[in-house]
């Protein structure tokens, strides 16, 4: 691991060198050298967008295993709002609970009770603090991370507080550790995670020093281990459930459905996402209070671990909060709990978020002014295609891997047809050039020499 | 793209179509990805950013033609937005914030609101606006980089048509 610890990782043995995934990197922050793709570290957002793109199935997101559940004397599950959207409408949220806790784990904390203490954490700070508008969502960390890289002068229009994952995790320990009496370190909590982006942000996270996770496992490992105890689910333990609003955190829209206060904007898909924050920067959404910004289409039952269809589990959502509606169910925290809660820190982002930019192409601005010219200049003899075959992006990335010394003009396929085409000439005018005494007749006569 | 020889002055110029709402946002665009490039402190490319785009637009909304020209050094961003078109008939009253003559389709679309220009006043260190009714509007945006190394540019170069 180098400074960066990511979720999304290549298999080499699969990469089979197309060009697939460098076109749909958000951040350009994949090539393809000697046949294999490479991912800049410092680029990477793990947002999954190469997940998704590769045919071969080359990209995948690290993540924790069920095994890891042993290391702990008590564990708890947090399963994120999109989980519910994995089973169908015959399910209620209290047996897909049950399920999940018959895969081993000794307690549940749902994330989405948390979402709707976030979302009243949101409201709060609205309210109490006059700043830069507007203010941008910190619950999906590709968002997070992709601002770092690619937006840093919007930093400061993360709202400070911390996502339901956090605040589930942090909420989850407490509860566990006053109810049992074990020590917080040998209580495991573990988050059923739809991405890879949220594997990176339980083992390096941003805005905080160290994650109150303790693992994040793919949702489609624990799907595929709680549907077996579906059927014995019908019965048993009871839980007071999360609202319909909190569900909703797991589709694109939801989280501002939550908050319904102020002027609202909400998008998703990452390419979708940049087109938004490019906006902002201009200085064109002010009158925007809070933007919700989510990396996969959809929202998080878009999310590369997912494993139902997004648009099924959207329908299965929806459904699921229905009935939970019609139930009248009594909210988990009262609005002085809630407070209460606001007061204890327990939403508070610590830390400011750093910026990564990536796209200096010098440590000195002189020096990397020059590099600029070089890299207009080269540009302008580049073909222009965006074809991808010299393994970057688009006819610019290669320009500016040539400045950075990390490409050659003529990895360009057309550079290098055109270079050999000029070579050719100059063999064939040196080849005319031999002395006349020893030249030969031309034609089908002339016999090359083996030797 | 040209440099000034001796003068660490990179300069940028597009040119810019007035109404061409498809176009429009590009020339700042790039621009700004090369302040990135260059690795200016970040609160200045979000300052020019802005600029960039408000000057940008104006020539989109109000002119006919124009250029846009940012001069970049490691001391300052110079923003030039040089069109032919109307002219302001009446600069303070133009810089007021809201004030905007701008048609309701032009509202319709999201602009209009008379912020550009008090915004270019807000995001830049110094701003200039030479314009005459029926030629053309030439502003100028001066945004210092924060600790930037005093200004070496000698005499003659590239900023001296920036006043
Ligand atoms: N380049 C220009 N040529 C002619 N008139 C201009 C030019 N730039 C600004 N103006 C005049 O000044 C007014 C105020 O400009 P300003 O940029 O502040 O607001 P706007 O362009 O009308 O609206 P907004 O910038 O909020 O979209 C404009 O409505 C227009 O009458
Ligand atoms: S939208 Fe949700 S699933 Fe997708 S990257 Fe963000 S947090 Fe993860
Ligand atoms: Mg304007």
């Amino acid at each position: 691991m180098g400074q960066y610890f990511h979720s999304v990782t290549l298999d080499r043995d699969k990469c089979r060198g197309c060009t697939n995934c460098i076109k749909r990197c958000p951040t350009e922050a994949i090539r393809v050298r000697e046949g294999k793709a490479r991912i800049f570290e410092e680029r990477c957002i793990d947002c999954g967008e190469c997940i998704r793109a590769c045919p071969n199935h080359a990209k995948s997101a690290l993540t924790d295993r069920l095994e890891r559940l042993s290391e702990f004397e008590y564990t708890v599950a947090l399963p994120a709002p999109s989980f519910y959207g994995q089973f169908r409408r015959t399910s209620t949220p209290e047996t897909v609970l049950r399920a999940l806790l018959g895969v081993g784990f000794d307690d549940i904390f749902e994330v989405p009770v948390a979402a709707s203490a976030v979302g009243y954490a949101v409201r709060t700070f609205m309210n109490q603090a006059s700043r830069t508008r507007p203010l941008i969502s910190s619950a999906c960390p590709a968002v997070l991370r992709l601002i770092q890289v690619r937006f840093p002068a919007l930093l400061d229009h993360i709202i400070p507080l911390e996502s339901p994952m956090e605040v589930s995790a942090q909420l989850a320990r407490k509860r566990a550790e006053a109810a049992t009496g074990i020590p917080r370190e040998r209580i495991g909590v573990f988050f059923v995670t739809p991405c890879a982006a949220k594997v990176t942000a339980v083992k390096q996270p941003v805005g905080r020093a160290k994650s109150a996770v303790d693992g994040a496992i793919s949702m489609s490992e624990v799907y595929g281990a709680a549907v077996s105890h579906l059927k014995d689910a019908e019965s048993g333990r009871r839980f007071q459930v999360a609202l319909a609003s909190g569900l909703g955190w797991g589709r694109a829209g939801g989280e501002n459905a939550e908050i319904d206060q102020g002027e609202l904007l909400a998008v998703d898909g990452i390419h979708n996402v940049i087109t938004v924050l490019t906006e902002v920067e201009k200085g064109r959404l002010t009158d925007v209070d809070f933007l919700e910004a989510q990396a996969c289409v959809g929202g998080c039952i878009g999310g590369p671990l997912v494993p139902e269809n997004p648009f099924v589990a959207r329908a299965n959502i929806k459904a699921m909060a229905d009935m939970v509606d019609s139930g009248n169910p009594r909210p988990p925290f009262g609005e002085d709990e809630l407070a209460a809660l606001y007061d204890s820190g327990v939403f508070t982002m610590v830390e400011t978020i750093p910026p990564r930019p990536v796209l200096k192409l010098d440590e000195d601005v002189t020096r990397a002014m020059a590099k600029v010219e070089r890299l207009e200049e080269t540009l302008a003899r580049l073909p222009n295609l965006d074809c991808g075959s010299c393994g970057s992006p688009t006819c610019r990335s290669l320009a500016e891997d040539i400045v950075r010394g990390l490409a050659f003009e003529t990895d360009c396929l057309f550079k290098l047809r055109e270079r050999v085409r000029d070579l050719a000439a100059e063999m064939k005018e040196l080849a005319e050039k031999v002395p006349p005494s020893m030249d030969q007749p031309s034609g089908s006569e002339r016999t090359p020499e083996v030797g | 793209m040209t440099s000034v020889p001796g003068a660490p002055v990179l300069t940028m110029s597009f040119d810019i179509e007035g109404r061409n709402f498809k176009a429009s946002g590009e020339a700042s665009g790039r621009i700004k990805r090369t302040l990135e490039q260059v690795g200016l402190d970040w609160n200045v490319v979000r300052r020019a950013a802005v600029v960039l785009y408000e000057a940008e637009m104006n020539i989109v909304i109000h002119a006919h033609r124009g250029v846009l020209r940012a001069e970049i050094s490691p001391q300052k961003v110079v923003i030039v937005a040089d069109d032919e078109g109307p002219g302001i008939p009446d600069v303070s009253l133009a810089m007021k914030r809201g004030f905007s003559t701008a048609p309701a389709e032009i509202r319709e679309m999201g602009f209009g609101a008379g912020l550009g220009l008090p915004n270019i006043e807000k995001h830049s260190d110094q701003m200039s606006i030479e314009t005459e009714v029926g030629r053309g509007t030439k502003v100028v945006a001066v945004i210092m980089v924060p600790g930037g190394a005093p200004d070496v540019t000698p005499p003659g170069a590239t900023q001296a048509d920036a006043t």
